[in-house]
């Protein structure tokens, strides 16, 4: 057996650690890189942990909230995975991964572990390697693992790929109803949270939020809507017993199993896409100086050409 | 693409405020890199677990409080003992110079001291990272 695939096995937090790196900074598309590799032996080593998104506007509460998480499943005595995601910069590709700081008291906890990624590009609200980086994390044997989205603010739909419990957190004072109606959100969450539920106005977002839910057209589960005040942990065993319940119907009832059905065929899809589109550059690379001059001058078109690349493959 | 540059910038000690530590982490940032930023009062023991779990590349640590001594033999022997003692420390912040032979004697990899601009760090950090692989 590889010797890192051993270590991520066996729990090992560096090798855990350089595993994700590896993920990170390979971009799978090839299909020869080590990181394809490590993700083929890992993946049957899976599918024990439950994955749960915390996604959001910025300053919602993610980080606090993810905190609280922590603490309740580490309660429980379960192990727990967090991976917390911050924008990159668009121009120098560098970024400032700062949610931690918020779970900063849960670092030497040997049952938790906790990485920071930045998007590098990806749109969506989570990374390339978020994906694998949760089955690493899988793998090693955490119990539940939790992923902060980027929490621009746009429809992070990508969550919806990777989590098996997607949380929305909505506050007071943001303009309420436009939060709900906010494309994407409807149909991403699996649980609604209303975070500083301290504040005026958040009562008014739970109704308006349970008022929305008429709209769903899968009623085969209705969002809960719950709300927490992250800061002191109010309403945190109640989003607990929640996301419970959403795992309860993922795993024992028919709609749920539909829909985990769904992931995979996307996940598949996903990959095969990004696969392919590592592969264009290389195909064009090949037919690029037989046809460029014959485009440039008319004679012929990028339709044809692309059909006859196509035809040929 | 050569692989990403992660660094963990920590604030340890009681002594308040992060303005340098604000000011390197963006200055890394904008040099391409990716910074973790773990915010004040970090002991030792979170300094080391945080840079192991972020497979991070170097620490950097700024100390203001004058225990640098203190600081810096604890997170390097720290990170040996968790067999991670390839992970570059490196320091700023208020460190008299006459101090920086013992720091560097310990392991650290560069002390940068007050005034330093942070071209000269994110140069020497790149060609430390580059030299250590
Ligand atoms: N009043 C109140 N403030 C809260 C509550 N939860 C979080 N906050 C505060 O809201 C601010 C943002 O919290 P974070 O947890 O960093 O929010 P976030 O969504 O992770 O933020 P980004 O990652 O930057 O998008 C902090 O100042 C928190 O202390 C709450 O329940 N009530
Ligand atoms: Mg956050």
């Amino acid at each position: 057996m590889p010797e890192l695939l051993k270590k991520v096995l066996n729990g090992d937090v560096r090798g855990i650690a350089r595993a994700i790196s590896m993920i990170e900074d390979q971009i799978i598309k090839t299909g020869t890189s080590e990181a394809e590799t490590l993700m083929q032996d890992i993946y049957p080593h899976t599918g024990k942990a439950w994955v749960i998104g915390v996604t959001g506007s910025p300053g919602a509460g993610k980080s606090t909230l993810t905190d609280k998480l922590i603490e309740q499943y580490r309660a429980e005595g379960k192990k727990v995975g967090v991976i917390a995601i911050d924008p990159s910069s668009p121009f120098s590709g560098g970024a400032i991964l700062a949610d931690r700081i918020r779970m900063q008291r849960h670092t030497d906890d040997p049952h938790v572990y906790i990485r920071s990624m930045g998007t590098r590009g990806s749109l969506g609200g989570v990374s390339n390697g978020t994906r694998e980086a949760a089955l690493i994390l899988d793998a090693s044997g955490k119990d539940v693992v939790i992923i902060e989205t980027v929490g621009v603010g746009q429809s992070e739909v990508e969550i919806m790929k990777i989590a098996d419990t997607v949380c929305v957190i909505l506050v007071p004072g943001l303009g309420d109803d436009i939060q709900i109606m906010k494309a994407g959100i409807m149909e991403i969450a699996d649980v609604f949270v209303v975070n500083k539920a301290d504040k005026e106005g958040a009562d008014k977002v739970a109704r308006e939020t349970r008022a929305m839910l008429d709209l769903l057209k899968d009623k085969s589960w209705i969002p809960p809507v719950v709300l927490t005040i992250a800061e002191d942990g109010s309403g945190l065993p109640e989003l607990v017993s929640k996301i419970e319940l959403h795992k309860k119907f993922m795993n024992d009832t028919k709609a749920g199993l539909l829909r985990i059905e769904k992931r995979t065929n996307t996940e598949v899809e996903t990959l095969l896409l990004s696969r392919l589109s590592g592969r264009v550059e290389q195909l064009w690379g090949t037919y690029k100086s037989d046809k460029i001059k014959d485009l440039l001058l008319r004679k012929t078109n990028p339709y044809a050409v692309v059909e006859e690349i196509i035809t040929n493959l | 693409m050569p692989d990403k540059i992660r660094v963990v910038i920590a604030k340890p000690g009681l002594d308040g405020h992060d303005r340098g530590a604000k000011v390197i982490a963006r200055a890394l940032r904008d040099a391409g890199m990716e910074v973790i930023y773990t915010g004040l009062r970090q002991t030792p023991e979170q300094i080391v677990a945080t840079a192991i779990q972020e497979d991070a590349d170097a620490v950097g640590i700024s100390i203001l409080s004058g225990a640098h001594h203190f600081y810096f033999e604890k997170v390097i022997g720290l990170l040996k003992e968790k067999g991670a003692e390839d992970i570059i420390v490196f320091g700023g912040g208020v460190i008299p110079e006459e101090d920086v032979p013992d720091l560097i004697n310990m392991g650290a990899g560069a002390v940068f001291g007050p005034g330093t601009p942070t071209g000269t760090t994110i140069e020497w950090l790149k060609e430390a990272v580059e030299t250590n692989k």
